[in-house]
């Protein structure tokens, strides 16, 4: 803990859970999904769907995903400037069992046609847990340049991944492995002290097996 | 690692020779490799805002549930018309509380200090003393590192947050804060500091967190005037030679003991305290979500 965990953030109001929180959640699914959503369907939980009207939750959400910061002003007008740029939001509540209070899932498309189905939690003080990745769980913070690797569920991908990153010097902070239930396939999710190179992902789609490839970067 | 009790701080500062923001920063470097010129930047970017956040207060910005906005500039006009009681700097005191509370009400940039809802305590009694005192932004700057370094012990020895420790936790933590940075401005010794500080969390223990329909609102927005004013008190009290007879550190402890024991109606739910009352409940039914229920 920094002396800034206790004066600070610098963030727009009301809440940092419901509020600052939730503009991480949108950032952290935008820069997961690799390009601006053109669609989003944002489903809130618990505390976010009961109390989010109040707090800009909702506008929260859209404004991460429009690539804002938690500081950022324009974050009250942020479903005026989704409409001007052409993203299509459409809000729903929903209950997931077991989930933090605050949680909110996001289903996103890009204008290229990728797709994100994402549920993250805000634990408070603006820190968020992104809780499932296309409906496996997961759990990391966002925090670090992160890599997210779907893959057949079968030896060697690890190994490849590892390699491919120490070939373009990036060293590899955490590495978690999760599979979905039906054994279908397998999201590992690596927290990188460097930057992740384009590079990377582009020598890592092509893999036989390797069924999608999404990375965040801290820095933008 | 960073400091675990304000007692360490004190004796810390004492045997280094160190005045007690410096030895707060020095720690913080050498628990984060950080480096010395960003850390005082950050911090001096802090107090920017707060003071940007004053100044861009509006009386006529609402919240969205339409229940905050506008009393900063009741209290000031009031004042300016002779109606109120407190002095000058008093009345500033608690327009200023109400101003930046208002602010994080309203959408608008703020500092969480410690937190979102309690945001307005440092800058309530931080921006009036600059004023009347005519401080260099290098002292205000200096005393943000005493609160820091004071709320940090609280974190770690107890909770910051209201849905952990209800709001002793978090206007509680924010008053004491400013009740050690206010005595630091006045140039108070370091233990008068740590005097002012346990007066101050002291004064507020036990305080539940009971947002009216879980909203940062009511009565969030008016106790930041309450963590405000008592850490003037208290700091007045240290500054005079008062003392407090129980130790900053077990005050925190006592804190923490207290949120540990408060029903969690009591912590953030908003289903105790206000919350729970008549009117309470009859806001949060006219604010109830207009989402429909879906199934994934
Ligand atoms: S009542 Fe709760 S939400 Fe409001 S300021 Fe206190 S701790 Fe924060």
């Amino acid at each position: 803990m920094n002396l800034f965990d206790i004066l600070g953030p610098v963030m727009v109001g009301p809440s940092s859970s419901h509020t600052a929180g939730a503009v991480k959640i949108g950032l952290v699914a935008r820069r997961l999904l690799g390009d601006a959503p053109v669609q989003a369907h944002i489903l809130l939980h618990g505390s976010f769907a009961s109390t989010g009207n109040g707090h800009g939750t909702d506008r929260a959400l859209v404004a991460g995903l429009l690539g804002m910061e938690p500081d950022d002003l324009r974050i009250p007008k942020s479903l005026e400037l989704a409409e001007d740029v052409g993203m299509h939001v459409r809000f729903g509540s929903v209950h997931l069992r077991g989930a933090h209070p605050n949680t909110a899932s996001l289903s996103l498309k890009s204008k290229n046609g990728r797709e994100l189905q994402m549920v993250a939690s805000s634990l408070g003080g603006g820190r968020i847990q992104v809780c499932q990745i296309d409906g496996v769980t997961t759990n990391f913070s966002g925090e670090y340049n992160t890599l997210v690797v779907h893959n057949q569920d079968q030896p060697g991908y690890v190994a490849l991944v590892a390699t491919v990153l120490a070939q373009h010097n990036v060293n590899i902070a955490t590495m978690q492995v999760f599979r979905e239930t039906s054994g279908r396939f397998a999201v590992m999710v690596v927290e990188c002290d460097q930057p992740i190179p384009r590079d990377v992902v582009e020598s890592l789609e092509p893999v036989h097996g390797i069924l999608k490839v999404s990375y965040m970067n801290v820095e933008g | 690692m960073a400091y675990y009790a304000i007692q360490q701080i004190l004796d810390d500062a004492a045997a280094r020779g160190l005045p007690l923001w410096e030895t707060i920063l020095e720690e913080d470097l050498r628990s984060h490799q950080g480096n010395r010129e960003d850390t005082w930047n950050t911090m001096a970017r802090l107090w920017e805002v707060m003071q940007e956040t004053s100044r861009t207060y509006d009386p006529q910005d609402r919240s969205r549930s339409g229940l905050t906005g506008g009393d900063g500039a009741r209290v000031q006009e009031a004042a300016a018309q002779g109606k109120l009681l407190g002095g000058p700097f008093v009345q500033e005191v608690i327009a200023e509380a109400l101003r930046t509370s208002e602010c994080n009400a309203c959408m608008k940039r703020i500092v969480a200090a410690p937190t979102a809802g309690s945001c307005g305590v440092l800058p309530a009694v931080l921006i009036p003393t600059a004023k009347w005192e005519k401080l260099e932004d290098q002292k205000v700057v200096e005393a943000l590192f005493v609160a820091a370094g004071f709320g940090q012990v609280v974190a770690a020895r107890a909770s910051i947050a209201g849905a952990q420790g209800g709001c002793q936790a978090e206007i509680g933590t924010a008053s004491a804060m400013a009740a050690a940075a206010l005595t630091y401005l006045k140039d108070g010794t370091p233990q008068m500091c740590s005097y002012a500080f346990a007066m101050a969390l002291n004064g507020l223990l036990g305080l539940v967190c009971d947002p009216v329909a879980g909203l940062v609102e009511i009565p969030c927005v008016q106790r930041n005037v309450t963590g405000a004013l008592n850490a003037l008190g208290c700091a007045d009290m240290a500054l005079a030679g008062v003392v407090c007879r129980i130790p900053a550190d077990e005050a925190i402890d006592a804190m923490g003991d207290i949120g540990d024991k408060m029903p969690s109606e009591l912590r953030e739910t908003g289903r105790g305290g206000l919350a729970a009352t008549p009117t309470g409940k009859a806001i949060a039914e006219k604010l109830l979500s207009p989402l429909s229920e879906e199934t994934i």
